[in-house]
């Protein structure tokens, strides 16, 4: 067990913002939630599976709404611990850990304010490494482990909790319960037992996110040799140093798909087109594509290395693209069909990035 | 026949200017002085100046761009006490205001903090209904120990209710003797940035007062009977009594001036503009007249904000910026001897190889000093860092642009000859006579408008209904703001829409803008 340091803090808000790839929801919000957490109720533990009863109760916690909601709606705090005790009720027995479900955007930091007020620690693990936009896609969806029963709740105490016969299902009723509950609540899912987190999660999470941030904060303060420690640790590479010169948006059905051209600095006949369905999904130079989900596509800005999110995407961004491999807990069966490009509709083969080297 | 007269009084960091402009935008008049240690004194220096030989009958309006409430936050001096009032409770809890704050500001100005119950969801329904004895037991804990509340309620962009009524209820307990500020007169969405700039404008009420007080008292002892306005950040005007009212408004309002100015100086209403000083320069963009706004949270004072402010990028390139030869290389910056360029640059007798001397060696800057003292500079230095300074400036503008299309750059600033006469990607570059009182300029040529932003849900009413009834709204804001009916015209239209969740929830933002009714 190690507490988490304020300094952690800083570096895993880096480290998730990247891992988001663009997408899950701006860290700020939840890093302020973890702040006045630790000052009321007292520092994050995170702990490793082994140091755990292996039949141990594990639950997650996420935030689930819309992000533009959240801004306004900023949450209360119990929405969280109301539906991580509705969960543990409705199996009759009390969690020893709390889990991210997603560390990658803002819900990296949320289990972490939950789990100071609830007296709980945080398992170092997650299920995606990275931001998605579903809730099944995970690696849990991989092992067969169920979603549901799980449970949705707003800050006033309502509360649903459900049982469901598919990921998938479980996906659309709590999008349904969110829609009647304010569109900014804590949603619990994936209730398993910590030998099932040992098993089939991804191991070290947390820790990675730390260690990622931490170098990248490196990179941004122009320390030597920082930009090639960053991506030795994380397998990653550089594909492309470009300005956008193109930029297209349009929104169906709740995602805000776009495509983004950017153009080589030197070499004005390179090209790369990236689409973006939330996230940064796949990124193609010359019609080939070459980064491809569930691998990230990370946006930093070629000046200061501040990861970019989609929203504030603009013409005339100079921006390194950095490809950075999927924790390998992904690679199963059954990868492609729930996040490889065909499970965004893309007609694109995954590219590997095994083999490649920075 | 009788022309109207319009003074533009901008109060910058280092100088205070002046000028006096007619219905066509002509300058009449322009002045430049020191800004004092307490600006109303400069403000009555530069006017005493500018209308010596103007007909001051002919005078209808004045307009004031100032650093003052800027200054206030960032030297913490001068500013109220103040409590603030959240309605959003049980939501938002787990960040209690002012979490984020700088210390020092934190202690500067904030009093007593609550959360209450109220506030709406994005589809206007009630959160809880306002807690109407909290916020009497609140308004009675604040008298005596604040002298403003700020009362940020969830949702107030979209729905005002619960703000309005807590507005009412403090000025019945406190005999209106606690001012109130209000989110929604303040900023947009983002509950925890909105809330903060209405604590800071809530702070600066005692010191826009004075602002105003000083300007109309200035304008009062030279006999000009005359209409008084202040700049926004966004380049048009409110009221003197409403920038007593919203004052943070105006803490950005210097370099849109300098842009807008710069741009109607030009003749111009899409262009970029380029002002470079002696350390750095900045690069801004002016669609249909108006600066683009910047996307990201803005930061005042150490706090982070979401109010309009202009979209500018700035880097070390300035008339002071120091060439280091070493070797065969050349290194440009970041480092700046800055305004002491005048003594400093080799060609003035100095002793550091600036850019200024470049400037001069190549034949950009003329005037300036003996270039035979700057003639131990080899050619493939004089290249090499004329070479890096384009570069810069291309990168620069074309950071800044929208689109691949060809724009002009307008260049002012003491270190604008820097800027290359051809610069890839933009069409000409143009250098306006007058711009030493672009700011002033910008001031006296500003305009009224209004703006509205707020959540739909397009399912209900349709897309188009619903930009069309933000359309008006912002048109009817202008108008009441004083803009001319007949000329009101839509200057933005924003859509940014929901994600992560079906529906087609949108968050639309629009802004009006006309000259002011004659």
């Amino acid at each position: 067990m190690r507490e988490l340091t304020l300094d952690d803090l800083d570096d895993m808000v880096i480290g998730a913002t990247l891992l988001g790839t663009g997408g899950g929801g701006d860290p700020y919000i939840a890093r302020l939630m973890v702040r006045q957490a630790i000052e009321k109720f007292g520092p994050v533990q995170i702990v490793e599976p082994g140091e755990l009863d292996p039949d141990g109760l594990v639950l997650t916690t996420a935030v689930i709404g819309a992000p533009t909601v959240i801004l306004e709606k900023v949450p209360a705090g119990t929405e969280f611990v109301a539906c991580v005790r509705a969960l543990a009720a409705h199996l009759g027995k009390e969690p020893v850990a709390l889990m991210p479900i997603e560390v990658g955007g803002m819900n990296t930091l949320i289990p972490l304010a939950t789990a100071v007020e609830m007296g709980l620690p945080v398992i170092d693990a997650d299920s995606m490494r990275r931001a998605f936009p579903q809730i099944e896609m995970t690696v849990f969806t991989l092992a067969g482990i169920p979603a549901a029963p799980m449970s949705v709740a707003d800050e006033k105490g309502n509360v649903v909790v459900f049982e469901t016969t598919t990921n998938q299902t479980a996906e659309k009723l709590a999008r349904a319960s969110v829609m009647q509950l304010g569109m900014a609540n804590g949603i619990s899912c994936y209730p398993m037992t910590v030998r099932q987190v040992a098993a089939h999660g991804i191991q070290g999470s947390m820790s990675y996110c730390v260690e990622l941030g931490k170098r990248l904060n490196a990179v941004k303060r122009g320390e030597e040799g920082a930009f090639e420690e960053f991506l030795g640790f994380s397998g990653g590479k550089r594909y492309f140093s470009g300005k956008i010169i193109d930029i297209d948006r349009r929104t169906t059905a709740g995602f805000a798909r776009g495509t983004v051209v950017l153009e080589d600095l030197q070499d004005a006949d390179r090209v790369m087109r990236v689409e973006i369905q939330n996230e940064l999904l796949i990124a193609f130079e010359d019609g080939e594509p070459i980064i491809t989900t569930p691998d990230l596509i990370c946006f930093l800005d070629y000046e200061t290395a501040d990861p970019i999110t989609t929203e504030t995407l603009a013409y005339g961004q100079r921006i390194n693209v950095i490809g950075l491999p999927c924790a390998p807990e992904w690679h199963q069966p059954g990868m492609l069909e729930l996040v490889g490009p065909k499970a965004f509709g893309y007609d694109v083969d995954y590219v590997s990035m095994e083999g490649v080297t920075a | 026949m009788s022309t109207r007269l319009r003074i533009g009084i901008d109060v910058g960091g280092t100088n205070t200017d002046a000028v006096v402009v007619d219905d066509d935008g002509n300058v009449l008049a322009s002045t430049k002085t020191a800004t004092t240690p307490d600006p109303s004194d400069g403000i009555r220096v530069a006017l005493e100046q500018v209308i010596v030989d103007v007909d001051r009958n002919h005078i209808a309006q004045a307009m004031l761009g100032t650093t003052h409430p800027a200054n206030a936050i960032i030297r913490r001096r001068d500013l109220d006490a103040v409590g603030i009032l959240r309605l959003a409770a049980p939501s938002s809890l787990a960040i209690r205001p002012g979490l984020a704050w700088p210390v020092d500001l934190h202690d500067a100005v904030i009093g007593k903090a609550a959360i209450l119950r109220g506030g709406f969801e994005y589809d206007g329904q009630e959160i809880s209904p306002l807690d109407e004895d909290g916020v009497r037991a609140f308004a009675l804990d604040c008298m005596g120990s604040v002298r403003a509340v700020a009362i940020a309620s969830a949702f107030a962009p979209a729905t005002t209710e619960h703000e309005m009524r807590a507005a009412e209820i403090i000025n019945e307990v406190t005999g209106g003797s606690v001012a109130v500020s209000l989110s929604h007169q303040v900023g947009s969405l983002g509950l925890l940035e909105r809330e903060n700039a209405t604590i800071l404008n809530a702070s600066l009420f005692g010191i826009a007062r004075r602002v105003v007080e000083g300007f109309q008292t200035a304008l009062a002892s030279h006999g000009l009977d005359v209409e008084s306005f202040l700049t926004q950040n966004d380049g048009t005007l409110m009221t003197a009594d409403e920038a007593v009212r919203l004052p943070i408004l105006t803490v950005g309002s210097g370099p849109t001036n300098s842009m807008r100015g710069a741009c109607a100086l030009a003749g111009l209403s899409d262009a970029l503009v380029i002002d470079v000083g002696g350390t750095s320069a900045d690069v801004g963009i002016l669609v249909d007249g108006f600066p683009r706004e910047s996307a990201a949270a803005v930061e005042v004072g150490g706090v982070r904000t979401n109010f309009r402010m202009p979209d500018l990028i700035s880097i070390g390139l300035g008339g002071g910026t120091i060439v280091t030869e070493s070797g065969a290389s050349v290194a440009v910056g970041p480092d700046s001897v800055g305004y002491k360029v005048v003594t400093e640059a080799l060609v003035r007798g100095g002793s550091t190889l600036t850019l200024s001397d470049i400037a001069v060696r190549s034949g950009r800057l003329t005037g300036f000093g003996d270039v035979a003292l700057a003639g131990g500079v080899s050619e493939s230095t004089v290249s090499a860092a004329l070479a890096w300074v384009d570069e810069q400036i291309t990168v620069l503008c074309d950071r800044m642009k929208a689109s691949r299309a060809s724009m002009p750059l307008i260049a002012v600033g003491g270190g604008s000859h820097l800027v290359p006469n051809h610069v890839s990607g933009i069409a000409e570059v143009i250098r306006p006579a007058n711009y030493a009182v672009a700011n002033a300029f910008g001031a006296a040529i500003a305009e009224a408008s209004g703006a509205v932003d707020r959540v739909y849900r397009y399912e209900s009413l349709g897309r188009e209904a619903c930009l069309d009834e933000a359309k008006q709204m912002a048109v009817d804001a202008a108008v009441r703001a004083g803009a001319d009916p007949d000329q009101v015209r839509i200057t933005s239209v924003a859509e940014v829409p929901m994600t992560y969740l079906p529906g087609q929830g949108c968050r639309v933002q629009v802004k009006a803008a006309g000259p002011l009714k004659g």
